[in-house]
Parts: structure tokens; sequence; C-alpha cells
């Protein structure tokens, strides 16, 4: 790990810390509305300012980041699990699994990821309980995002199943189910762990976007898409530059990540 | 060897295109909301003509039945028609499509131009942290979200087709110079610089030229990559291409229009992959393979 990768690290070590300790970093909950406080600039009290409901602005970017840090990386979990599952068992399988599976990949991939992401997204109700905003789009990042991920994992359970040892320990007798779990499954991990840490920004990127079309996590939860929905007023970003504090964040917090990034990504290759 | 190809090709982005729309198809028709057609609740409208909109939502209720009639009329041309715009997709498709096919094309050619100079820049230029300032730009474009691209070319005022081009080029860029770093530390290379030949001809004829064929297949994934783009920042810039059409379509849960892009959107991308895939076999025999 270099400087750079070192300087990343705490700086998301930080935001993860702020976010979790939002609830005692913050003086005001995130849907907290103070009436007498409309779209005032920081202060000692507001940190940020308040938006125009009057919600502190800071308390509201700690809970955002949270939501983003917490739920991106178990999409990225989830998203994972499938493609290991899916890419795995048709790397491992070959034959007619291996054809039906690289046809579902080429179909998913034929699409756009943030076109059927929308198509999909806004599909599912849209006027639901924040909370079950939040379920509802980061289930859909995770079970849409197995395809590419699923794709690398073939081609690497493939070179696996070729490999001397695997044919050798096949020859000893050993069984599909301890062939897979034993021997194969550990040297499948680190693009599994590389596919994993791919997916991590993407998702947080595609959740902001989502956000800003209006079909991410519902009001009052905050989160970085809905946040930069703020941003779409020119002339009020214009007077209050630290509206632009959840965009700055998203963009450190991204390029961290990419620079975290770059020891898996020849992993991924 | 083409030929086959070519063949095989065209049989597989076939096969896509038709799952692609029936996927799409059967998205729409499970999920909530359809089936609800707000002109019944149009107290102008006689008991008749409730029944004959009733009648038409039936037909539709069936996926199977209204995607075979769907694929029945793409073959006469027809791509149905639009309720929530109350227009023919095709009228549709013809306003806004060149568009968006316009700002495409800026968009890739944009990117893939911006991605392919700094990259060769960066090889060519090996000075200590020449490729500081590529880095940082690609590295900022890469951590921002394109409807956040899309904002600050609103308030700057500039044309909407350069956002899909900043969005393209990190890719393009990561890629090429990847690519190029490698290429550049070959044997070959290394031979044909010993022997003294200029550095621009060593870049050009023995580092580009042969990783020619695998910057083409960038072609693929920059046009999937700029479509994707183009939706938010066709819908934050408020540009009536396909983007945004594709947008309203989702949310306004209209299937003709929903069904037609996705094909539309699979066809372009599987198609611009396909031609990568020729080019590089035409290049390299047995490369695309």
């Amino acid at each position: 790990m270099n400087l750079k990768q070192k300087i990343a690290l705490v700086v998301l070590v930080v935001a993860c810390a702020a976010s979790l300790g939002a609830g005692w970093m913050a003086q005001h909950s995130y849907a907290e509305q103070s009436r007498e406080f409309i779209s005032v600039p920081p202060s000692a009290q507001f940190w940020l300012g308040t938006d125009e409901l009057g919600r502190d602005r800071f308390a509201r970017l700690l809970y955002g980041t949270r939501v983003s840090l917490l739920l991106a990386p178990a999409a990225a979990l989830l998203s994972t699990l499938i493609a290991g599952l899916i890419g795995g068992a048709a790397g491992y399988l070959g034959g007619r699994w291996e054809r039906t599976v690289t046809a579902g990949v080429d179909l998913f991939l034929s699409l756009p990821w943030l076109f059927l992401l929308l198509a999909v997204r806004a599909l599912l109700p849209l006027n639901t309980s924040p909370v079950t905003s939040v379920m509802i789009t980061f289930l859909l990042l995770g079970c849409l995002g197995w395809a590419a991920p699923a794709r690398i994992i073939r081609a690497g359970t493939r070179t696996l199943v070729n490999s001397d040892y695997l044919v050798q320990a096949a020859a000893s007798g050993v069984s599909r189910w301890r062939l897979f779990w034993r021997h194969l499954l550990p040297n499948l991990r680190p693009i599994l762990l590389a596919q994993f840490w791919i997916s991590v920004p993407l998702f947080v990127l595609s959740e902001a976007n989502l956000g800003l079309l209006g079909l991410g996590v519902s009001e009052p939860l905050p989160s970085w898409g809905a946040m930069l929905r703020e941003l779409e007023n020119y002339s009020a970003v214009l007077q209050n530059p630290w509206m632009l504090a959840p965009a700055v964040l998203l963009v450190i917090v991204v390029s961290c990540l990419q620079l975290l990034l770059r020891t898996e990504e020849s992993v991924a290759c | 060897m083409v030929a086959s190809l070519l063949l095989r090709q065209a049989r597989r982005i076939l096969l896509t295109v038709l799952l692609g729309g029936l996927l799409g198809a059967t998205l729409v028709r499970l999920g909530p909301g359809f089936g609800v057609d707000e002109r019944e609740l149009d107290s102008r409208l006689s008991a008749a003509s409730q029944q004959a909109i009733r009648a038409e939502r039936a037909r539709d209720s069936n996926v199977a039945s209204f995607y075979f009639r769907y694929l029945a009329g793409l073959v006469h041309g027809d791509f149905g028609f639009s309720r929530s715009l109350n227009r023919p997709v095709s009228e549709l498709l013809a306003e806004r499509l060149p568009l968006t096919l316009v700002s495409l094309g800026y968009g890739v050619l944009g990117g893939v131009s911006i991605g392919l100079a700094l990259a060769l820049l960066t090889v060519w230029w090996r000075a200590p942290g020449a490729d500081l300032a590529p880095a940082v730009l690609s590295g900022l474009c890469l951590a921002a979200p394109a409807a956040v691209i899309a904002l600050v070319f609103l308030w700057l005022g500039a044309p909407s087709r350069w956002a899909i081009a900043l969005v393209v080029f990190p890719h393009v860029y990561r890629y090429a110079k990847n690519l190029l770093v490698a290429t550049s530390q070959s044997p070959h290379v290394v031979a044909a610089q010993a022997k003294g030949l200029s550095s621009w001809r060593v870049l050009w004829a023995h580092v580009f030229t042969p990783a020619a064929p695998q910057l083409a297949a960038l072609a693929g994934i920059s046009v999937s990559l700029a479509f994707g783009a183009s939706i938010p920042i066709e819908v934050i810039c408020d540009t009536p291409g396909v983007g945004q059409l594709a947008w309203r379509a989702a949310l306004d849960r209209d299937l003709p229009l929903l069904v037609t892009i996705t094909v539309l959107v699979a066809l372009m991308t599987l198609v611009v992959n396909g031609l990568a895939d020729l080019s590089l076999a035409a290049w390299k025999p047995g490369a695309a393979e």
C-alpha cells in the first residue's frame, strides 16, 4: 500500500466513523424541522446551515453517508454472492449451464447499467416508506449488478478447473462437492474480493444517480443521491455554496475507493 | 472465418434483442400500477368509451400475446402507441432519436479522442508526474455521478453532449493507458528503441498499432456507457432525446414505449460490440474468439 492509498484509507475510515457516530456528532436529527431557521447559513448550531425545510444539513449529510457507506457494501456483497454462485457454477459445470449463463450475462450487459436500473426501479413501488425505499434501492443494485462480475468469475473458474492441481484432485477420486468447496472456492476468493470492491463505488454512484432522478431513497431519510437534488437550484447553490458538501464528500469518498481499488483491479482483469 | 463469426454475431444479436424485449415487457406487466388508466376517471367519457379503454388494457395484460402482436407490428414498421404521450412510438423516436444519436456521437468520439490522446501523451512523455493531471482529471470524472456532471454543465450553460464525453473519457483513458504502457514494455518495443527509432515512430508503429484492435473494442463499451449516461444528462439538462424518453416511459409504465426503447438500446449496443469483434477478427484472426 503506497502513501496515496494510506491517505485514502484514513479518509474512508474517518468518513465511516463520522457517519456511524452521527447520533453523537450531530446536534439535531436528520428529520427535525426548525421552522425559525429556514435556509440559514452555517453557524455554531447548524454547521452546514439548514435546508428549505429547516433541517440540519450536517446531520443529514452524516446520516446520508451512513446510508450510502453501509448499504453499498451490503449490495456489493449480495451481487458478488449471486455472481459467484452463477458464474462459479457455470464455469465449474460447463456445457449447457455455461452457455445458458453466458446468454443471460450477454442479455444483461446489452442494456446499459443505468437504463436497466432505472427501468426496474420505476416498476417497483415509488410511494413506499423511507426504510422500504432504501431496501428496494440497494436490493435492486445487488440483484442487478451480478452480470459483469459473473462473467469474470466464470472465466476465472474455467481457468482453475483446467489447472493441473484440480485435474489431479479429480483424477484421485475427490468428490465434485469437495473439489468445489475445498479446492476451487478458496482459490476464487481473490477474484470474488476484487469484484466486491469494484462494485462498491459503482453502487454508491448508481444510488446518487437514481436519487437525483427521483428514484432513490424517499424523504425524509437522507442519502447522497437525495441530497444532491438540492443542487438543481443553481441560484441557491451560488448563494449557499455549502450546499455542495454532499457532492464534494461523494467525490472524495469514491475517489478514495478508486485509489484503494488499484491493487484489486489487477486481480479482476 | 469472418463470415461464420458474422453469422454467429447476427444470431446472438437477434436472440438477445428478442429476449431483452420480452424481459422488458414481462417486467412492466408485473410492475405495480400496470392496468391502471387515469382516463377511466374522466367523467366526460361515456360508458362505451370507458369499456373500450378497459378492453384495450385487457389485450395487453397477457405478456406473451402483447409481445407477439408487438413483434408482428414491428415487422410492418409499427412500434405501437405510447399511451402516456398519446402519440405513435415511431413518431416519438423519429423526433428524439437523431438528437440522442448526435449527442452520443459527439460524446463517444469526444470521450474516446480525449482518452486516447491523454493516454498516448502519458506513454510518450515519461517525465515523473507527467500523468498527474490526466490521472486527477479522469479520477474526478470517474468519481462524480453522471447526474452531477450534467448539473455542472447545466450551471455553465455548456452543451450537454460534452457531458457524455466527460463520462466516457476516464474509462477510455484508464484502459488505453494500461494497455499502451504494457505494450510499450514489450521486447519488440525495447528492440525498436535500441535501434534508434524516433520516439514518435516507436509510439505509433510499435505501440499504438499493435494495440489498436483492443482499443477498437472500447467502442462497444463506450456506446453502452454513453447511452447510460445520456439518461440522467438528458433529464437534468432537459434535452428532448431518447434518454429522457426512457426515463418518462419508465416512470409512466408505458409498455410499448419502454419495450421499444429496450429493444433499440440492446440492438444498438450489440451491433456496436459485434462490429468491434468483427474488426478485431479481420485484423487478428482468432483474437475475437
